[in-house]
This record gives structure tokens, C-alpha cells and sequence, in this order.
């Protein structure tokens, strides 16, 4: 085609005519652009689009529980006693707790892993130990929430001597295991990002690579890291299949990391089939409760990216 | 007094073979230049000198290379051997801290505490580095918010505090502007008295200015290596001479 195009044009013999052709073409080109731009804006809408329907919409049917129970009971209410009594305290702490442990768990494993990856690894090791990490991130929360139940849930029975290992502990362990690919992925990003002459300064005076390490390398990627950890952080708060499957799902305050609990999203997955009236509207009220939770990570993201930007 | 002796040293990039055969002495307490045309091998005799050629993949290196008597290649104190050298590199390369810490971070890395011993060492290496009078007032400002040439000053006042012997700077001025690198020059007039200085430079108009010794090489080769009056009025070989007379570089 364009070969065609090519020879017509490397026939016009006069410049007058190339002149007009290259202008004629300039038009389409044009047209061309036009329609591209409109088709980009199309996607990008789509987008935009999605979130605010899915927030209009959580909103519309989240309000009303949220009005019938009150802002302050609905959010500090330790009891779920559908129909009669609608607070999600229990939910909040189990979520929080359960990504904060995770947070603490898997966080330091990651960051200790990047850094063998980004610094310490041969090439061919590293090579190898990298897609298998990357696997990890692919591999569906239900098979992370099977191994749960078979490995970890067991063990915690058989270790502390509990009637049932499905406790906040087991969601834990799982969740910790889920965030290693994102820390790890973008931490290594970002300590190979660090300028090589950061390094060479610090071991042409004769500090060791440990130490270059902790206290060069890791301080310049360390906004770079804590984006990952919030990004961990957002997928240990979604996560929904595999913490049904350890968790225990009891509705009830968790008093220590060996009992049963709840977190929002187990909340909302297990009882939507059934719920309706004021029980359905809560559920999306707790779905509310998630979003901003998750906004709050990304305003975090957002800050940090930035700063980065300045740095 | 030598305070350098190469030896027969052969140096691989993979399959180049990037150094051959450099038998070469640097003189203690002077100013030995090394001059060339780009790739020619000058930087990574510089880097053979205080290991960080060991960063890079893929290098062989064969021959000797002797401090003070002592081959360099044998011994496994790499932390040792580069705290005795010192290196200043081709763009400031300050670490992100503020300029008090950028200068003590060499005596911490060695797992010096002591907080007075830390200050007095940090103003006598700035003092020497001739950046003393600029940043006295501001020693906790990020080193980022330093002028280039004030950042160089920082690495050499960096380098100078774990009291090496042996500075090696590779093309330091390269990348400032003239009043910078003058500076810098007049600092390497005071440092040349304490320490031995080996510097990459690609001015030979530097080397003429602030050299004793000067080392040209070429492919990979050392053709020429004397005081830096002879290497400028009298080559001998005629690379040196069409080198510094600008035929080519």
C-alpha cells in the first residue's frame, strides 16, 4: 500500500503537483489525528466513567443504612446482628490488623529480597529467582486461600493448641505471602533506579556493601519502596477470597491474633446473595467504608509519587 | 619514592583487552596526569588502582599492581586498600544528605562514633578542601542545594577525611565551568604537598598546568610516560607528539 503510494508520488514529476499532494496528504493526516484524539478521550472517559458510576452507585444504596444506624454507631458498633444491629467496629479492626500484619510480616522479606535481587544476586540468579516471584503475583487468591486452609490453618491449630486455626493470625500469614510480588517488584525498581554513582561513592571510600546498602541505597529509594508497601497494603485491604478461606468470618471483635474475625470485604461477599431492605444497603455502606480506605492509599501513592518527582 | 608499581598488567572487558602490558611507577607526592584519546584505556588504569574495576562484570586482570610494596590483587581488604585511596569522580556525585554527613560518612562507615572526633575531622577536611568559609554556616543544608563546583570540593573534603594517601580523580573538572576548575586546580596545588595525586584528565592544557608527571596512552598502551615538560616540549613517540599537539583526541 504504501509501497503504491510511494511510487505515485515518486512519479508526480512536477513540484507543483508534489507541492498539492503533500498538502492533500497533510489534510488526511488531519482527519486522521482528529479522530485518534477523539478515540483516546473515548477510552480515557470510559474509565473515568466506571469509577464514578461504581461510587454514585455505592453511595446511593450505602447512604440509607448508614442514615438509619448513624455515622458514629454504624462505623463504631461492635455488633452485626442483621436485621437488628448494624456496626462494623469488628470489621475495621480485623481488616486493619490483618494488613498491618502483614504489612509487618512480608514488608522487611520483600525489602530483603529486592535488594538481593537489585544488588547482591549473580545475573543468572537473579534471572531465575525474578519470574518466579512475578508467578507468585499471578497466582489467583482462591489457590493462596487453598494453601491457607491446608497448610497454615493446621499448623496454627496443632502449634498454639486451639480449637480452630482459621484466625486472624492464618489471614496474616497469607496476606503476607500475597503482598511479596508488588513490594518486591517495585522496590527492586527503585533501588535499581538509584544512581550507580551513589554506590561507587560510598565503596571508593571504603564502606562495605552492607552498609552501602542500608545506608545509601535503600535511604535514596526509600520513597520509591514505601509507594510499593501501599500498594501492598491496598491489595492486603481487597483482598477477599483467600481471607474468607483462613479467617473464620465470625462477625465479632477479635480479642487477640488467635481467634476468628472478619474482615470488610469477607463482609460483603458472604452475605449480598441474601441480604435485602436495610441488611443489602449496609453491605454497601461497608463497601463505602472500604473505598476510602483504599482513596486514602492512593492519596498516600499520590504523595509519595510526587515526591519522588521533586527528589 | 614510588608509591604505585605496576606491574605486566593485562586488563580484560570480556574479550577486549582494554590493558596491555602497563609497567608504570607513580611517584609519591606528585601529580602524575594520565592523558590519551577517549578509550584508551586511561580511566581504567585509574580504576585498577583503587579496585573498583572488581564492580564490573566480566573483568580480568593479570599482572601486578603494588602499593607501597604490597600487591594490591592479593590482599582481600578491599575496604582497607580504598580507604588508603581515595577517588573523586567525573561528575560530583555527593550522596543525598546534608554536607556534614556526606563528609563523615566514611569515618561512620568504619564504625567511628565519636561525635567530636567526627566534627573536628569534618571541618579540617573541609578546611583543606578549601570549602570551609562556604558552607561553615550551613553544614546541615542538603548537599543537592551546592554549586558543581562546590559539590567536587565536598567529594574531595569526603574523600580526604578517612586520611588517604593516595587520591585518584578522574576527569574531576570535566563536567564544571572554568572559574570552578580553577578552584579546583588551585585546591590540587595544596593537596599535591600531603598527597600523591593520579588524575584522568582530557585537557592538556590541565595536565601541562597542574601535572609532574604525565602518562599518555593509546589503545590500550602506554607509549609515553615522563615528567610533564618533556612529555610536552620533547615527545619521544610519535602518538605523544601528534596527541599533544592536537592531531587527533
Amino acid at each position: 500500500m504504501t509501497d503504491i503510494i510511494d511510487t505515485q508520488l515518486a512519479n508526480l514529476s512536477n513540484k507543483k503537483e508534489l507541492s498539492q499532494e503533500l498538502k492533500r496528504r497533510a489534510m488526511r493526516t488531519d482527519y486522521l489525528g482528529t479522530f485518534f484524539k477523539y478515540l483516546f478521550f473515548l477510552s480515557a472517559f470510559i474509565g473515568v466513567l466506571s469509577v464514578a458510576t461504581i461510587g454514585y452507585f455505592l453511595f446511593y444504596e450505602g447512604i440509607p443504612a448508614i442514615k438509619h444506624a448513624g455515622l458514629i454507631e454504624f462505623l463504631s458498633g461492635r455488633e452485626w446482628l442483621p436485621p437488628a444491629l448494624y456496626g462494623i467496629a469488628s470489621m475495621i479492626v480485623a481488616s486493619l490488623v490483618s494488613s498491618l500484619g502483614a504489612v509487618i510480616i512480608g514488608v522487611p522479606i520483600a525489602i530483603l529480597c529486592a535488594v538481593f535481587l537489585a544488588e547482591i544476586a549473580p545475573k543468572w540468579l537473579a534471572n531465575l529467582v525474578r519470574p518466579a516471584i512475578e508467578l507468585l503475583a499471578g497466582i489467583p487468591s482462591v489457590v493462596y486461600g487453598f494453601f491457607g486452609l491446608v497448610i497454615i490453618v493446621p499448623a496454627i491449630q496443632t502449634l498454639f493448641n486451639i480449637p480452630a486455626g482459621s484466625t486472624l493470625l492464618a489471614a496474616i500469614i497469607v496476606l503476607s505471602v500475597m503482598i511479596l510480588p508488588t513490594v518486591i517488584t517495585i522496590a527492586e525498581t527503585s533501588i535499581r533506579a538509584v544512581p550507580s554513582t551513589y554506590k561507587e561513592g560510598a565503596l571508593a571510600l571504603g564502606a562495605s556493601q552492607v552498609y552501602t546498602i542500608f545506608k545509601v541505597i535503600l535511604p535514596a529509594a526509600r520513597s520509591g519502596i514505601l509507594a510499593g508497601i501501599v500498594l501492598g497494603v491496598a491489595r492486603a485491604v481487597g483482598e477477599t477470597m483467600a481471607i474468607i478461606m483462613v479467617m473464620g468470618n465470625a462477625p465479632a471483635m477479635p480479642n487477640s491474633l488467635l481467634e476468628s474475625a472478619r474482615s470488610l470485604t469477607a463482609n460483603i461477599a458472604l452475605e449480598m446473595s441474601y441480604a435485602t431492605g436495610m441488611h443489602a444497603s449496609s453491605l454497601y455502606a461497608t463497601g463505602i467504608v472500604l473505598l476510602i480506605f483504599v482513596m486514602l492509599l492512593n492519596a498516600c501513592l499520590l504523595y509519595l509519587n510526587r515526591q519522588r518527582a521533586y527528589s | 619514592m614510588n608509591k604505585f608499581n605496576v606491574r605486566d598488567l593485562d586488563l580484560y572487558y570480556g574479550d577486549t583487552h582494554a590493558l596491555k602490558n602497563i609497567n608504570m611507577l607513580i611517584p609519591e607526592r606528585k601529580v602524575t596526569a594520565l592523558i590519551g584519546p577517549s578509550g584508551c584505556g586511561k580511566s581504567t588504569l585509574l580504576r585498577t588502582l583503587n579496585r573498583m574495576n572488581d564492580l564490573i562484570e566480566n573483568v580480568h586482570i593479570s599482572g601486578h599492581v603494588e602499593l607501597e610494596g604490597v600487591d594490591i590483587y592479593q590482599s582481600r581488604d578491599i575496604s582497607d586498600l580504598r580507604m588508603k585511596v581515595g577517588m573523586v569522580f567525573q561528575k560530583p556525585n555527593p550522596f543525598p544528605m546534608s554536607i556534614f554527613e556526606n563528609v563523615a560518612f566514611g569515618l561512620k562507615a568504619q564504625g567511628i562514633n565519636d561525635k567530636q572526633l567526627i566534627k573536628d575531622t569534618v571541618e579540617n577536611a573541609l578546611r583543606s578542601a578549601a570549602l570551609w568559609d562556604e558552607v561553615s554556616d550551613r553544614l546541615n543544608s542538603h548537599a543537592f542545594g551546592l554549586s558543581g563546583g562546590q559539590q567536587q570540593r565536598l567529594c574531595i573534603a569526603r574523600a580526604i577525611a578517612i586520611q588517604p594517601d593516595v587520591i585518584l580523580m578522574d576527569e574531576p573538572t570535566s563536567a564544571l565551568d572554568p572559574i570552578a576548575t580553577h578552584r579546583i586546580e588551585q585546591l590540587m596545588e595544596e593537596l599535591r604537598k600531603e598527597y600523591t595525586i593520579v588524575i584522568v584528565t582530557h585537557s592538556m592544557n590541565q595536565a601541562k598546568r597542574i601535572s609532574d608527571k604525565t602518562a599518555v596512552f593509546w589503545m590500550g598502551e602506554l607509549v609515553e610516560h615522563a615528567d610533564t615538560q618533556e612529555i610536552f616540549n620533547n615527545p619521544q613517540d610519535r602518538r605523544t607528539k601528534a596527541y599533544v599537539n592536537g592531531e587527533f583526541g
